[in-house]
């Protein structure tokens, strides 16, 4: 296949930057995203010109690392799956691709591509942990049973990868969706519930802080989330801080 | 130097509680008094950092990716080993210990292997404390599942994504030590050397990999959690950015590299499709529980499969060679990696490989989904003899097992895989030598500590499945916490280490000076380019099966390539800005030193053991016929390289081991 690349091109965090075109051709089917990316690089560096700088690192959908905002979607046309994961059978020959950074506030552009998600870290610093030592002197591991549905529950939100996508499709920049699947992780497990009350308060509070927008309910989170975490989640988070709030 | 291994007097069993009884330990006061770094945050890094924090050590955490929960150990798919015999059926610290010495082929540590079968439960009840939802059964209890290599069921899992359960877990228990100012983590900062004073590892050379400043970090002692070094093959299922530069500079500082040739090639990879291919992509080993392997048995359906006039599934049961239930019987589809790697190339190099390029075979799930939907139908008291409603069940019962891989297959090859049977083929996908320590997981550098993939500590020749994820947060969690701590009550009195001394400033000169090597060298091709030229050399000549001839041309080839690749590697950008070129060619470079001592441990190591499988050293009659010859009397030993300027230069040390607990025996899974 033969395409036309718009690409956002930025040199670093104070640059203006700019969409920039490019043209790959002989591109299989069979790659993926990521490795036409590859493909255009190695191009630009014969060409003595800089490459195209991306996040990215295991190329399999679960290191969440890759982001790219592709056609004006998150991860691009494919759904459920990450950037990394989108092959060029999505696309046709001759088509023109546009590729953007994820955009958000509390996401600012590093360069190029690459965008600085550490607003999500702090969000978890805030209370995405059980506060107990790592000293191995816990009890049994099956001393409490958890009930399946519970587990499985717990278990699909503790799936999202942290990539971003959420923010970046949310014409809010919200993070509910992200910071609802973590408490919903904890809220579903009886180890989780000792310090329920502090964990949804405090992580909401850093979410607000960090720039994160609000929630409209539109759902194009969910629909762009590679993990397909459920605005279930986000219900929950809501139930969890209600309640919190009204003990606190 | 000679090497001391330190392993503890008495019993086995009692080694490391004896031990624990009685080493140093550093009061809580003075732990404030202590600067740890710990570089990598993959179970093994993030599971030290968390804890040596939890305990008062004031730590530092680094990075190359943006987060600490982006580390490779994410990736792992299929779960974490560890004795507790929930299952009842005949686990015990001993076996896990037996089966991992003997999955090991025999060369690796005995009194590490049995510390790790020993702390392995405790990790279970760690995680779960924590908030790992791993998978449950329906009466609330933990589920187990069988991995290759044994007979129990120890494996426990979250569905295909049990590394990334186990990170987030050790994440989170950094995150609670960052949000309380105990642990310092930088992110996208990569570690460029080691810094000794008196002999001793007090700090470290990092890259700010967004601004590109170079900056150094003092402490009292350093731990590399960094990984393996599969990506030396070019194409692996490690992530793009995992590396051996951490390691090699160690080793380049006076820490032996420690068999480097063990490498484990994984039978159930996706095979590669062209030249494009940046990565390979695993299917867990759990596929095998339910997944069958085979190849058809006649040429002329192997040709008409190829030409696309045949489907896998058209091929009658009794024209299908299922090579591993035949050669196998008593471990079938589940023996170990090493044993079904050479399995299948030796199908594909006889000509039955079922893709266009001969190298793939097949994994089957037909028979597994029939098996479940019976049982399914039974269970519903639905008709067992409605093949569609049987078959519907069956597919369901798989999707919750390993949907995600099957998404993931999918995917990237475009074909169902409930319908027809997957192609793999094995790939590069751990690498069990690594740094050498000794029994506290210390190298041949006083103050400077290895652990998880990026030591060599328990799996000898080969890894069992399931016995990474433990073995990093063994290390983490149970381990180097106290090891570390008889060390470091020598420097309650040292006080902060300074920065401003001639041995920082000298190894900054050396990473600066490299830096702007690659940086004005201007050269003609990218370093993807020789990255790949390295790979074929690796993957062609000290890949799955080596001899001499292969071997010796390999040594010559990369001394070559390296010397091509200083003269004419491009790396365009400066050196103070974001450069993921830069960062590459730095890795690239010592992945060019390091495939040489690699393929030198690989030619002097004459036997076949575990993954190092020598052409020339191979079971000639009798019932192994075929089978890999290992060579006891001469290589029960751990091959520790000294580093002296040149790798071909490098000098072997030799430890011994010792087999009191386990009989050397020829490895039979017949
Ligand atoms: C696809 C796949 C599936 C697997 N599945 C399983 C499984 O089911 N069960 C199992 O037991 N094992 C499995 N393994 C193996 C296992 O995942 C790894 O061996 C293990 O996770 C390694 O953990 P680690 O902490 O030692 O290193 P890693 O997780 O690789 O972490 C390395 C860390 O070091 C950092 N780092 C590296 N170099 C530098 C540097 N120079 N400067 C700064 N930081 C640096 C990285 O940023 C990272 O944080 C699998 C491996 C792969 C590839
Ligand atoms: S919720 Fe989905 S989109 Fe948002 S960070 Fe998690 S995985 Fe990504
Ligand atoms: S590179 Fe890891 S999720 Fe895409």
């Amino acid at each position: 296949m033969n395409l036309t690349l718009k690409i956002w091109r930025q040199k670093n965090a104070s640059d203006k930057g700019k969409m920039v075109d490019y043209s790959v051709s002989d591109i299989s089917p069979d790659m993926s995203f990521l490795e036409m990316l590859d493909v255009l690089n190695e191009q630009l560096i014969e060409q003595g010109e800089q490459p195209v700088a991306f996040d990215h690192d295991c190329r399999e959908g679960i290191c969440g690392m890759c982001s790219l905002y592709i056609n004006g979607e998150a991860h691009g046309p494919d759904r459920g799956v990450t950037t990394c994961q989108l092959h060029m059978r999505m696309f046709k020959d001759g088509d023109t691709i546009t590729i953007e950074p994820f955009r958000a506030t509390a996401f600012p552009v590093i360069k190029d591509l690459v965008v600085d998600r550490s607003a999500f870290d702090r969000v978890q610093h805030a209370g995405g942990f059980i506060s107990v030592n790592t000293s191995g002197n816990t009890i049994d591991a099956n001393a409490i049973p958890v009930n399946k549905h519970d587990a499985d529950d717990a278990f699909a939100a503790a799936t999202c990868i942290g990539c971003g996508a959420c923010v970046a499709s949310c014409k809010n920049s919200s993070a509910m969706l992200f910071v609802g699947a973590k408490v919903s992780q904890f809220a579903l497990l009886p180890q989780g519930q000792v310090e329920a009350t502090d964990r949804v308060l405090n992580m909401v509070k850093q979410m607000d802080e960090e720039g994160f927008g609000n929630c409209t309910n539109t759902g194009a989170c969910e629909v762009e989330c590679p993990k397909g975490i459920s605005l279930e989640n986000i219900a929950r988070m809501n139930r969890e801080y209600l309640k919190a709030a009204f003990k606190g | 130097m000679a090497l001391d291994s330190k392993i503890p007097q008495g019993p086995i069993a009692d080694k490391w509680t004896n031990y624990k009884n009685h080493i140093n330990l550093v009061n809580p006061a003075n732990k404030r008094l202590i600067d740890v770094i710990v570089v990598g945050t993959g179970l093994a890094g993030g599971s030290a950092a968390a804890t040596l924090a939890e305990l008062g050590y004031n730590v530092k955490a680094f990075c190359f990716q943006d987060s600490p929960r982006r580390a490779h150990s994410i990736a792992a798919q299929g779960g974490i080993n560890a004795a507790k015999n929930y299952q009842g059926d005949g686990d015990s610290t001993y076996r896990l210990f037996y089966d991992t010495v003997k999955g090991g082929d025999y060369r690796s540590r005995e009194a590490n292997v049995y510390r790790l079968a020993e702390v392995s439960a405790n990790i279970i009840d760690q995680c779960v404390a924590q908030g790992v939802p791993f998978a449950r059964e329906y009466g609330g209890l933990l589920d187990n599942r069988s991995f290759g290599g044994v007979l129990v069921s120890r494996t426990f899992y979250a569905a295909g994504q049990t590394g990334q359960q186990l990170l987030l877990g050790a994440y989170s228990a950094m995150n609670r030590q960052i949000g309380r100012g105990k642990i310092k983590m930088y992110n996208r900062h990569e570690m460029l050397d080691v810094v000794i004073v008196d002999g001793k590892a007090r700090g470290i050379i990092t890259r700010n990999l967004i601004t590109g400043e170079i900056e150094r970090h003092s402490a009292h002692a350093v731990v590399l959690g960094t990984g393996g070094y599969g990506n030396v093959f070019f194409l692996s299922t490690n992530a793009m950015g995992s590396n051996v530069t951490a390691a090699w500079k160690a080793h380049k500082r006076g820490a032996y590299f420690a068999n480097p040739c063990y490498t484990q090639i994984h039978p159930t990879c996706i095979p590669v499709s062209g030249d494009h291919q940046s990565k390979l992509t695993l299917m867990s080993e759990s596929l095998r529980n339910d997944g069958r392997i085979w190849v058809p048995k006649h040429m002329k359906d192997v040709e008409a499969i190829r030409a696309g006039q045949l489907k896998p599934t058209q091929i009658a049961e009794e024209d299908r060679d299922y090579y591993l239930e035949r050669r196998y019987p008593a471990f079938g589809n589940l023996v170990p990696r090493d044993v079904a790697s050479r399995a299948a190339k030796e199908r594909c190099d006889a000509g039955y490989g079922v893709n266009a390029t001969g190298e793939a075979v097949y994994l089957d799930f037909a028979s597994a989904i029939q098996r479940y939907g019976k049982e399914q139908a039974h269970i519903k008291g639905l008709d067992e003899n409605d093949a569609a409603l049987v078959k519907k069940l069956g597919q369901e019962v798989v999707r919750v097992k390993y949907g995600n891989l099957f998404q993931m297959y999918e995917k990237i090859v475009d074909q169902n895989p409930y319908e027809t049977p997957m192609m793999i083929y094995p790939a590069v996908h751990y690498t069990m030598g690594g740094i050498w320590v000794d029994y506290n997981l210390m190298t041949t550098v006083p103050g400077l500590y290895a652990i998880g993939e990026a030591n060599f500590s328990d799996h000898g020749a080969n890894r069992l499945g399931a016995s990474a994820l433990m073995q990093g947060l063994a290390d983490g969690y149970f381990v180097l916490p106290y090891t570390i701590g008889d060390y470091l009550a020598d420097d309650i009195r040292t006080g902060p280490i300074s920065t401003d001394t001639k041995e920082f400033e000298e190894a900054e000169k050396n990473v600066k000076d490299r830096i702007a090597s690659l940086i004005n060298n201007n050269g003609s091709h990218s370093v993807d380019y020789f990255h790949k030229k390295l790979g074929k050399i690796m993957w062609n000549k000290v890949g799955m099966s080596r001899n001499e001839k292969g071997l010796k041309e390999a040594i010559e080839e990369i001394s070559t390539l390296r010397k091509e690749f200083w003269a004419d590697v491009k790396v365009p950008g400066t050196a103070d800005e974001y450069n993921e070129e830069l960062a590459k060619a730095g890795r690239v470079a010592d992945f060019l030193e390091l495939g040489e001592l690699f393929a030198k441990d690989a030619l002097h190591r004459t036997e076949s053991c575990g993954g190092h499988f020598r052409e020339e050293s191979v079971e000639e009659d009798g019932p192994q016929k075929g089978e890999a010859k290992r060579d006891d009397e001469n290589f029960t030993y751990v091959a520790a390289w000294e580093y002296k300027g040149e790798p071909k230069d490098a000098v072997l040390h030799k430890e011994d081991l010792e087999f009191k607990d386990i009989e050397l025996k020829q490895r039979s899974y017949k």
